[in-house]
């Protein structure tokens, strides 16, 4: 080395370097954020508006204030516990006279109907009436719209119907949240507990979290022996015997539930075997019920468990067990004291996947479970698709998502490290 | 010489609207039923007018229909549409208001439920009391027979839902055929129909989809079992020893509705009059056993075919019809109510 190459070359700690230094690191990130921005962009819009969207729904409510404005006013100093004035008889006449579309009025019927029983066919007999005859021949006062009204349908002597109405002028509402926990907004605007034939919700929350439970226990008894015994294989062994991990994983899911459908019916395989066997003297039940709804999903979700573990395990060096052993410790108290504690990870990892991937099963409870095995998800679907009720399917949706976040979180406090899939 | 697939790329996508014209999307529930619907329908529909038809399948979702109309976004021309969803489609404006006048008379329609302002009742069908009679020598009459576990032992398969199940646990406990929708109605009426549900409960298998119970039946897992009419059929023809017990059943309609805002009006209403006029109709009942709306169909079929549909004198006495508005108007409650009641 020369002593001429020690000293600084000319130009260093000069303000022009500084800038141009700033000018390049400045281009280099504005780069990095151009190049992200197209993946940005794609969770923008795959992600984040619908969530916002699902969040939007289930809390808009714009039936009742869209197409009822005057009869909201002319309620809006009603006690909600007499008779409603008579003028609110003629304001619903008259909004409903002024519906624009018949579709607003099918809107509102579903809004009220899912209220109270029996809303729709009252709202929609009232609206061909307020359309029809009674635009062509007004009646002169509201004492007279009252009493036509009461002469088609005497259901509008009823308070629910306009307690309903009352409860929904304005456009945001909790209620599909709060049906969501089986809560509801009184007639004077305390909270109460749904009637028992209609509380639902909490105990299929909670049935939702059990066999996740159950499942991910199930996954983590079954993956951690294999998955340890796999990372002890040569590799050679261990690629091949991952092939058979994972073939049954990149199956259709439709296909797995299908023959477990075959190997669990009454007549099937593994009825067929325990009676040759003898181990049993009449076939269970194994499908159409909890048996076959957790058997089929421990199957199914079984390589989230062993892929984080075995990845972990790889990384773990076996000398650490070998040196336990060699310091005297029992074989099993080695294996529990050194070597699982270094696996917590892949554990953690693979739990929280197991746990979060089952609480939003659908096809295979519905096909394999009877009606008290079904989760959440099944409920969400029933709502999106059959009785199209979106706001109360986007508040079940929203507990979904919040206890999904809430395990998150639970996860990140308890392990103290980012998820890591391995 | 390279810009010739270019130009005809061009050509055709310049072209395909044109092709739209000519061809009309009709969606159905997909299975036997599809099949019959092709052979009676589309077919004599393709041959007649050279508009070709696709079909598509789905599952009844209303959603689907929902989402297209509100996004002006019509891709689907017809839709088969069960009963309680047709009347609250229309009311919600998913369906067009029908022309009578370009389908066909409406007086030889009937059950008179068959004329609705958006949708027309295309077949009846009913669901059953079903069982293998290989299995059962003594054969079940009545509900009642279906609810004693005594008499008859084994497990019974049910569809999952409130629906019609609620019906068949009155008729059970002894309500009479035209009292039924007048006691569920009332809340001690739905309490009536719970319970003797519950007596049941433990005996029940449920099923989800229209194949499952010939599959349960066939395969031993039930004894008995509430199935369409036609499901059961199909596998009559296919050799099973499956028997119905008409005794009871309960009757509806599915309708064909056109979607709002279809491009195809005029094409699907020409399709509509081939598939409910009466050579349609008599087809339809040859390839499936399930019932023409249109009376004038029911000459052109034997005595055999006949005896197998929900219409048929015989089969029908006794029948309870499906009541719609009932169901519109309290299913969402019911359904709910049937769900907290599968927990306990």
């Amino acid at each position: 080395m020369s002593a001429g190459s020690l000293t600084a070359p000319a130009g260093i700690g000069t303000p022009e370097l500084a800038r141009s230094l700033r000018r390049a690191q400045s281009r280099r990130r504005w780069t990095a954020i151009a190049l992200t921005l197209p993946l940005l962009a794609f969770l923008l819009v795959t992600l984040l508006v619908p969530i916002g969207a699902l969040l939007m729904r289930a809390v808009e409510n714009p039936e009742v204030a869209r197409s009822l404005p005057l009869t909201g006013a002319a309620l809006a100093r009603w006690d909600r516990k007499t008779e409603p004035p008579a003028a609110a008889y003629a304001a619903l006449v008259r909004d409903l006279g002024q519906l624009e579309e018949g579709a607003q009025a099918g809107a509102l019927a579903r809004r009220l109907n899912s209220e109270v029983p029996g809303g729709r066919s009252l709202v929609m007999s009232t609206y061909r009436a307020a359309v029809g005859p009674w635009k062509d021949e007004p009646a002169a006062t509201d004492a007279q719209v009252r009493q036509r009204m009461l002469e088609l349908d005497t259901r509008w002597a009823e308070l629910p119907y306009w307690q309903a109405i009352a409860k929904n002028v304005s456009r945001w509402t909790p209620d599909y949240l709060m049906t969501s926990v089986d809560l509801r907004r009184n007639v004077d605007g305390s909270l109460e507990q749904v009637a028992p034939d209609q509380r639902v919700f909490s105990r299929i929350l909670l049935r939702t979290f059990e066999i996740s439970a159950i499942v991910t226990l199930a996954c983590l008894l079954l993956g951690y022996p294999l998955a340890y015994w796999l990372s002890t294989l040569p590799a050679r062994q261990a690629n091949v015997l991952m092939i058979v991990v994972l073939v049954p994983f990149w199956t259709s899911i439709l296909v797995r539930v299908a023959a477990w459908i075959v190997l669990l019916q009454r007549e099937g395989l593994v009825n067929k075997a325990l009676l040759s066997l003898s181990v049993i003297g009449e076939p269970l039940t194994l499908l159409f019920n909890r048996t076959g709804v957790i058997v089929s999903m421990t199957h199914i979700l079984l390589p989230f468990m062993i892929l984080p573990l075995y990845s972990v395990m790889k990384s773990v060096p076996p000398s650490y067990l070998r040196a336990a052993v060699s310091l005297g410790s029992p074989p099993l108290a080695a294996f529990f004291r050194v070597y699982v504690p270094q696996t917590w990870p892949g554990i953690g990892a693979g739990g929280l996947l197991v746990f979060i991937l089952s609480i939003g099963y659908y096809v295979t409870p519905a096909l394999l479970g009877g009606p008290n095995d079904q989760m959440l998800s099944y409920y969400i679907a029933q709502y999106t698709n059959v009785d199209v009720n979106w706001g109360m399917a986007c508040a079940l949706g929203t507990v979904l998502l919040s206890a999904t976040l809430v395990l998150y979180a639970i996860y990140r406090r308890v392990v103290k490290s980012e998820l890591s899939l391995g | 010489m390279k810009k010739t697939p270019l130009i005809a790329l061009i050509a055709a996508v310049v072209a395909l609207p044109a092709l739209a014209q000519s061809q009309l999307t009709v969606v159905n529930f997909g299975g036997a039923n599809a099949n019959a619907q092709k052979k009676a329908y589309y077919e004599p529909f393709e041959k007649a007018t050279g508009t070709k038809v696709v079909s598509v399948e789905y599952n009844g979702e209303q959603a689907k229909v929902k989402a297209m109309v509100e996004a002006k976004n019509v891709t689907w021309d017809i839709v088969e549409v069960e009963s309680p969803d047709i009347g609250r489609g229309c009311d919600e404006g998913l369906f067009e208001k029908l022309d009578y006048a370009k389908i066909g008379n409406k007086a030889d329609f009937a059950p008179k439920s068959a004329v609705t302002d958006c949708g027309v009742g295309i077949f009846v069908w009913s669901t059953v009391m079903a069982y293998n009679g290989d299995k059962l020598k003594d054969a079940p009459k009545t509900w009642a027979d279906f609810w004693d576990v005594k008499k008859f032992p084994g497990k019974r398969a049910m569809r999952k839902g409130a629906r019609y199940n609620l019906e068949f646990a009155l008729l059970a406990d002894g309500v009479k055929v035209e009292d039924v929708y007048k006691v569920l109605a009332t809340p001690a009426g739905a309490d009536r129909a719970f319970k003797k549900l519950t007596e049941l409960k433990p005996n029940i298998q449920w099923w989800e989809a229209g194949a499952q119970p010939p599959q349960f039946l066939v395969a031993g897992d039930v004894v008995m079992a509430t199935a369409y009419n036609g499901r059961i059929d199909a596998a009559a023809r296919e050799g099973k020893n499956l028997k119905i017990n008409w005794n009871n059943q309960i009757y509806d309609m599915e309708y064909f509705g056109i979607v709002k805002g279809s491009p195809n009006r005029d094409t699907a209403y020409k399709f509509l009059a081939v598939a409910l006029g009466a050579d349609g109709q008599a087809e339809y009942a040859k390839n499936i056993a399930y019932g023409p709306t249109n009376t004038k169909a029911m000459a052109k079929l034997d005595a055999k075919t006949l005896a197998n549909l929900p219409t048929a004198p015989a089969n029908a006495a006794g029948g309870l019809e499906f009541n719609i508005k009932f169901w519109a108007d309290q299913g969402e409650a019911l359904e709910k109510r049937f769900a907290s009641w599968a927990t306990q």
